[in-house]
């Protein structure tokens, strides 16, 4: 009974997403009805709606960001208006938005200092300039080592029902602890020099107290933590072409190739059953984890070695978070690194498609190029050439599309409609 | 392996106790190293590999065998043995069992096998008999006895029609709702090497019975069905304790009678929907044929799966592996003396189900 929490303004937001299905009182007693009809009416999955409309928290935070002192380009808008395409950002009851913290945050997700050569931040992979990722297949971090995955854009994020490609961490909060004590990102072996230099800083103490109520001696990684995560929740992006052609009622904001490529999106290219498309919004993605034949080669004949050998090092006391970016080959075991699923193996999570078009290369391990190469992949069965083996483990919905030359051109130009202006801008695209 | 360091072994060594909770490892920690007996085997049944041309299958059911093979083969410890429960082919061609057995080939560990009747009434089993031996045998394991039996026979009469060639008949066994089909059966000959198996047997010993068919009466329509089942079962009333697992159903099914535990497993093809009626109603009572019943129908490994067993105490727990699926897992329950849902909810507790059209 969820849906009772809510406010009236997220209740319109339900209402508006269930139009044509039944009255709110049946919904709630029955939460699998909207969208069954949903897709009776339109053929298009739409199991993640709700949802997301459940891990809406009763107050909708954001409104209070609205007077922010200016930080970004981003920062400031998150809060005022609802960006056309996406649904409300779901802000955690145990770390409201405020000014003050999205500032903090926004500081400490740039500074450099909080690593062990002083070198790495999040924005070193995360760059305001690259769409919030590095452009770079894997992740260079401290001293120059490189990780095994594919940073990916911290943009709508907050949508996000698990983080990190295998889903090892539930929340932003839990995620960004991570990177400054790993090896091959900020190098530190635990987070005591990174909180001994905020506490140093001239300003960082004033404004911990001032967010967190906290003396410099007690401010701790949690407090670090929620103000980066306050910080991420505002870099959301909609607003897109597809966005004003599908949901603003701009008829010529896509271009006729696009317009065909969404036909392929949804249809033959069958892309719509893991990023989804909502009746009012669309996250271009499905919160699950799919094995779609990216890395099978590197382990291939080998999974149950590889499996067991990580196994054995996880029980004995290894940690996840590390053995997964320094092996290469424990790395492509995926979410089953976390859950110990037998079948999630080398599955990953569904990353969104906003902004694709500006976050090359593309997969968990930065292995395809380009869009075309990446709707090539996809057109081959999960495979770069038609004719490579199958994984065992890939996930059924991936399979050889058949798609024409056209609808191959046509996929790609529908992927470029999903890019929010300000993004493309910052971009220099 | 090498760049674990010391330090993180260190560090998480207090977590090493929370690892019991993890599937994977779950059997040992469970019944613990004082209970030598107990074991784990693993169960894969109905691939119905089908041939569509030549060396096509469909790819399909390929991969739901292959995927089970794979998933299989991660399970740490290893299953003493495996289990196959019948239907590896769709028509019984020699093509589409050896296709299917060049597949389970790929399985760490040895595998025995149990015969259905897809793999059966094109030549009355005799391929697959030369791949793989006699179809009823016994042995013992770890203090536990196992049978395997071909339950998928029937009346001599309907097996030895005029037929015109083997795949009439074996087209005519695949149909459901036929009412030109004949209801399986373990048959007397068999029995009799049944009662002859068991009478060795100390009534302590456990005893657990590999079938294709339910050998209980569930839904004739579907030969989910054993014609001679109470007679099956009489045989295996002295046992202190004694299961059946069985196959064929593509469905979760779990039952007690008497003293016999009843266990369905999991197809690796498709699923198929519970029958309209567990009430025993005559076979012409269901016009209406649903070929499947999907959860999801984009999900074309939805509600199919595989599943590995513990075996303690003399009685079994099945783990159902369960692709896209949270993993259930069908325990004895001493208390209740019978198999439950680990995951049983009462009715009042469930989410009302669909009203599809």
């Amino acid at each position: 009974m969820k849906l009772f929490m809510l406010t009236g303004s997220a209740l319109a937001i339900l209402l508006s997403q269930t139009v044509r299905a039944e009255p709110l009182a049946r919904i709630s007693h029955r939460p699998f009805t909207a969208a069954a009809q949903w897709h009776a009416l339109t053929g298009v999955r739409s199991v993640g709606m709700l949802d997301v409309v459940s891990a809406t928290p009763a107050r909708p935070s954001v409104a209070n960001v609205s007077h922010a002192a200016p930080l970004n380009y981003l920062a400031t808008n998150a809060g005022e208006k609802s960006w056309l395409g996406l649904p409300p950002v779901p802000i955690p009851a145990n770390n409201p938005q405020t000014p003050e913290k999205i500032e903090l945050g926004d500081r400490l997700f740039h500074d450099a200092r909080l690593s062990a050569d002083g070198k790495v931040s999040c924005s070193t992979c995360h760059d305001a300039k690259k769409a919030f990722t590095d452009h770079k297949p894997v992740s260079t971090g401290f001293r120059n080592l490189n990780g095994t995955r594919n940073a990916p854009t911290v943009l709508n994020s907050a949508y996000m029902k698990t983080l990190f490609w295998d889903g090892r961490e539930p929340d932003l909060e839990g995620q960004s602890m991570q990177p400054p004590i790993n090896p091959v990102e900020g190098g530190l072996a635990d987070h005591q020099p990174l909180l001994a230099v905020i506490r140093a800083d001239e300003t960082y103490p004033t404004a911990f107290k001032k967010v967190f109520g906290v003396s410099t001696q007690d401010i701790r990684m949690e407090q670090v933590a929620k103000a980066i995560a306050s910080f991420e929740r505002t870099l959301v992006s909609g607003d897109s072409p597809f966005d004003r052609w599908r949901y603003g009622g701009q008829t010529y904001a896509l271009s006729k190739a696009q317009q065909r490529g969404f036909k392929v999106f949804v249809g033959n290219g069958r892309c719509v059953s893991c990023h989804r498309i909502e009746q009012t919004q669309a996250l271009f993605m499905d919160n699950r984890f799919h094995n779609i034949g990216i890395g099978f080669k590197k382990i291939r004949g080998r999974e149950f070695t590889v499996a067991e050998a990580f196994i054995k090092a996880k029980h004995a006391g290894a940690d996840v978070d590390k053995t997964v970016l320094m092996e290469k080959d424990a790395s492509e075991l995926g979410r089953f690194a976390v859950t110990e699923g037998l079948n999630e193996v080398g599955t990953f999570k569904t990353p969104t498609l906003r902004n694709i078009a500006l976050t090359q290369p593309y997969m968990h391990d930065g292995s395809l190029k380009t869009l075309a190469d990446t709707v090539e992949f996809y057109n081959n069965g999960g495979r770069l050439k038609e004719d490579d083996p199958v994984s065992p483990f890939l996930s059924g919905g991936i399979r050889p599309l058949n798609l024409s030359d056209q609808e191959k051109q046509d996929l790609v130009e529908f992927l470029r409609s999903l890019s929010s202006p300000e993004i493309a801008k910052a971009t220099g695209e | 392996m090498s760049k674990y360091s010391r330090r993180d072994f260190l560090r998480k060594a207090s977590v090493l106790a929370a690892a019991g909770t993890l599937p994977i490892s779950l059997v040992e920690v469970a019944f613990g190293e004082s209970h030598p007996k107990n074991f784990t085997f693993a169960f894969i049944s109905d691939s119905h590999i089908t041939q569509t041309k030549g060396n096509n299958f469909v790819e399909n059911w390929d991969r739901g065998l292959r995927r089970s093979v794979a998933e299989c083969n991660l399970l740490d410890p290893r299953p003493d043995f495996i289990i196959y429960g019948g239907d590896i082919a769709q028509l019984g061609k020699p093509e589409e069992i050896d296709h299917g057995l060049d597949i389970l080939a790929g399985l760490r560990g040895d595998v025995r096998y149990v015969m259905g009747e897809h793999d059966y009434y094109l030549d009355l089993g005799s391929h697959w008999r030369k791949r793989l031996g006699p179809e009823r045998y016994s042995f013992d394991h770890k203090d536990v006895h196992f049978v395997v039996l071909n339950s998928i026979l029937t009346y001599p009469e309907w097996t030895h029609k005029q037929w015109d060639g083997g795949m009439q008949r074996m087209l005519q066994m695949a149909r459901l709702d036929n009412p030109h089909g004949s209801p399986f059966m373990v048959g007397d000959e068999q029995r009799q090497w049944l009662q002859a198996d068991l009478a060795k047997i100390d009534k302590a010993t456990p005893v657990v019975v590999f079938s294709h068919s339910p050998i209980q009466k569930i839904y004739k329509g579907w030969n989910f069905w054993t014609d001679d089942a109470e007679q099956v079962q009489a045989l295996l009333k002295p046992f202190d304790k004694a299961t059946v697992i069985y196959g064929h159903v593509h469905q979760i099914q779990y039952n007690q009678i008497d003293n016999i535990s009843f266990h369905a497993v999991m197809a690796t093809a498709w699923p198929w929907p519970y029958p309209s009626t567990y009430k025993q109603a005559e076979s012409h009572l269901a016009k209406l044929t649903v070929p499947m019943n999907r959860a999801d129908p984009f999900f074309e490994r939805d509600a199919t799966g595989w599943q590995f067993i513990d075996m303690h105490s003399g009685n079994v727990d099945l783990r159902y592996v369960l692709p896209g699926n949270t993993s259930r897992r069908v325990a004895f329950d001493e208390e209740a003396g019978r198999p439950m849902d680990t995951r049983y909810q009462g009715a009042m507790a469930r989410i009302p189900p669909r009203n599809h059209y």
